[in-house]
């Protein structure tokens, strides 16, 4: 193959043949993949959950992960909020002509190592190359599917008076990471992504404690805008307790730096947990005996104040407003 | 400084003395003014604007760069977006800032104008040499914060021989702004909580004449709940002692005479000039402009640009709210017509906004 992926690759002819079989089926082969038909056959039963994300991060390689692993991350985790064990997943790519065939292959080998950590099997895929410039080096499109073992189906509108609600571990890691990398900032502390698939955590979560109401991965718009999308879903209130929120002194460092807040940065292996508060200490065992949910701790709760708003109890013990983000967080003059 | 000594100045039982302080030796209400607006974005988020005694009343003044920024001067940066070989650098607050027409730079760029977020001015170095066949064109908001760096970068791009970059220079400095606030009789400003960025470039001695010419008070402050409270506790036992003083108190990062350095850097660029804020009108002498010996660099020039004063956008308060005449939710747009997602006024469109802070973090 070319050291570069040319527009051939996307002809459909030999050369996307060649891209295929050297390149997909190596890294992503399976039984249903290798058989190459136009389209997969799938046994599963009962309530089945599916999530489909697109993947446009700029760079596409950064401490802790790339745009590959980021692809089967978060779609595994979005199959896996829904307290499903997620089976099967799909990849589409629209691939920049000139892109390296080196990046490609440490892309696809990443994303192929990810789906055998997260247990999920790439079923069928498509790949289209576009002329240089019509699109940003890859772009990546990812579908899951699982089947649902929650009973009931963990839900956003599901948080009810009273419950505990719970972070897997530290904020804005991955947010903060992307940021410096992309701008070439070298923070002092190094900072790096936290994008993992969660799924085997939580099928062990809601498999033990059925009485899970919410699961959510705070991604983009963070931990403040998430809260807020299930507290208007379920028309509570949540207080959160600011100095129980786990964020890192070298995220906090670089946030302070460059005027942003960790509570909206973009999370990829972190979910929030949101059950009856008598459940919360399990809970919270269940997720610190996992490497992925040491961090883990309770942040808040929910109750009937301010129904629809999340509000933030200072450290010094004063309440204000935690509101949805505005659009993107913008570096601020001074 | 370390995190671990932050925390100290964020001590909840100091403060919570403070506060008990604060309020048993308060007789009547006081009105003081934070004159930065990272200030104000600390004191919402903190919480400690729920916590201080009701006969504290708190105003936002002309200290956030993005909401003095003249009506006429964010037209003109509109006005170069999409110009052809003109590739405008500027810090992220400015993106979303409103012009006439319901323009914004963020809707420039949909439009195909060329416009990067720096996060430092060096970054236009860089941009200038990767595009030698453009203009770039950086936006030189802010104060006497962002002004020293600006004009380093102008001194490095002439050591190094850069000739495609151009200042669109409307920096402001901040005692001059306090001078005429305290000058208007319509004001009525028991003490200031001075800007600690600003601080740190030029001393404390250009904000004496509050206390000498006006008998008001004035503290340098920090930005943590404890810096913020002192300050506010020194200004309440002066008034009650029948004293008014100006004094830092955020002496970790401010000397006393500033940043010389900075200050030289500053001066040997820019030279103080007449300037229009918003809301607030012109302020004789408080703006800065690039000197004749540095014109090559003067986008204004360049491009033939006039600030001149006009009428306010119809129903925004930005001004009163400015000199601390009113309270944000005391404007009719607030919250209705204005919001962060459609900002009428500057003061809801910058973070450090008063107006944006009010909506973001108030409660009730």
């Amino acid at each position: 193959m070319s050291d570069k992926v040319l527009l051939d690759y996307g002809s459909g002819g030999r050369a996307s043949q060649r891209l295929i079989s050297e390149l997909f089926l190596k890294y992503l082969g399976n039984d249903e993949l290798d058989r190459l038909n136009d389209a997969a056959v799938l046994s599963l039963s009962g309530k089945i959950a599916m999530s489909t994300d697109s993947f446009t991060v700029d760079p596409i390689f950064f401490p802790g992960g790339d745009i590959g692993s980021l692809a089967v991350h978060g779609t595994v985790n979005d199959v896996a909020m829904m307290g499903a064990v997620p089976r099967y997943i799909t990849c589409g790519y629209i691939i920049e002509e000139g892109l390296p065939m080196a990046d490609l292959e440490r892309i696809v080998r990443s994303m192929g190592e990810a789906a055998e950590h997260a247990g999920v099997k790439v079923v069928t895929g498509d790949t289209k190359v576009v002329p240089r410039g019509a699109c940003d080096k890859i772009f990546i499109n990812t579908t899951g599917i699982g089947e649902v073992i929650a009973d009931p189906t963990p839900s956003g509108d599901a948080a009810r008076k009273g419950d505990a609600v719970l972070v897997s571990g530290t904020i804005g890691d991955h947010g903060l990471t992307v940021l410096g990398t992309r701008e070439g900032l070298d923070f002092e502390a190094k900072v790096q992504s936290d994008s993992a698939a969660l799924n085997h955590l939580l099928v062990k979560l809601v498999r033990e404690l059925p009485e899970v109401h919410v699961l959510r991965d705070p991604t983009r718009g963070g931990l403040a805008t998430t809260l807020n999308e299930i507290t208007k879903s379920s028309n509570v209130c949540c207080e959160l307790t600011e100095t129980s929120i786990p964020v890192r002194p070298e995220v906090k460092g670089g946030c302070s730096i460059l005027g942003l807040d960790p509570l909206y940065l973009a999370n990829e292996g972190k979910f929030l947990c949101v059950l009856p508060a008598e459940h919360a200490d399990k809970a919270l065992e269940i997720m610190r005996a996992d490497p992925l949910g040491r961090d883990a701790c309770r942040i808040g709760t929910m109750t009937d104040a301010n129904p629809g708003k999340v509000v933030l109890v200072t450290q010094l013990g004063g309440k204000r407003l935690l509101g949805m983000l505005e659009g993107e967080q913008l570096p601020r003059i001074c | 400084m370390s995190f671990e000594l932050l925390e100290k100045f964020r001590d909840p039982d100091l403060c919570r003395k403070i506060l008990d302080k604060m309020e048993s030796e308060l007789d009547r209400e006081l009105r003081f003014m934070e004159v930065c607006g990272t200030h104000t974005v600390a004191i919402f988020q903190s919480g400690l604007r729920s916590l201080l005694p009701e006969k504290i009343v708190h105003l936002s003044g002309p200290g956030c760069p993005v909401c003095v920024t003249h009506e006429s001067e964010v037209n003109a940066f509109l006005d170069l977006a999409g110009r052809g070989n003109v590739i405008l650098a500027t810090f992220g607050d400015l993106m979303r800032v409103p012009g006439d027409k319901g323009r914004n730079l963020k809707k420039a760029v949909a439009d195909g104008a060329r416009v990067k977020v720096v996060y430092s001015p060096f970054d236009t170095l860089k941009l200038a040499k990767e595009n030698p066949g453009d203009l770039v064109v950086f936006i030189g908001v802010g104060f006497e914060t962002t002004a020293p760096t600006i004009a380093a970068t102008m001194k490095m791009a002439r050591d190094q021989g850069i000739a495609n970059l151009r200042i669109l220079c409307f920096h402001k400095t901040v005692p001059t702004a306090l001078d005429a606030l305290l000058a208007d009789e319509a004001i009525n400003i028991d003490g200031f909580i001075l800007p600690g960025h600003v601080s740190a470039i030029i001393g404390v001695k250009p904000y004496e004449f509050i206390a000498e010419n006006y008998a008001k008070s004035a503290v340098v402050t920090g930005f943590e709940p404890l810096d913020i409270l002192q300050s506010l506790n020194q200004m309440i036992e002066w008034r009650n002692q029948g004293e008014a003083h100006v004094a830092n108190n955020y002496t970790r990062i401010v000397g006393e005479n500033g940043n010389p350095k900075a200050l030289e850097i500053m001066y040997e660029v820019f030279e103080p000039t007449d300037a229009l804020w918003r809301g607030l009108g012109l302020i004789p002498g408080s703006g800065l402009e690039i000197r004749a010996e540095w014109e090559s660099f003067d986008a204004k020039k360049e491009f033939g640009i006039e600030i001149k004063d006009g009428p306010s956008l119809p129903g925004c308060k930005c001004g009163d709210i400015l000199k601390g005449i009113k309270q944000p939710d005391q404007c009719p747009l607030f919250g209705k017509a204005c919001t962060p997602a459609n900002p009428v006024g500057p003061c809801m469109v910058s973070t450090e906004g008063s107006c944006a802070a009010y909506y973001k973090y108030k409660l009730d």
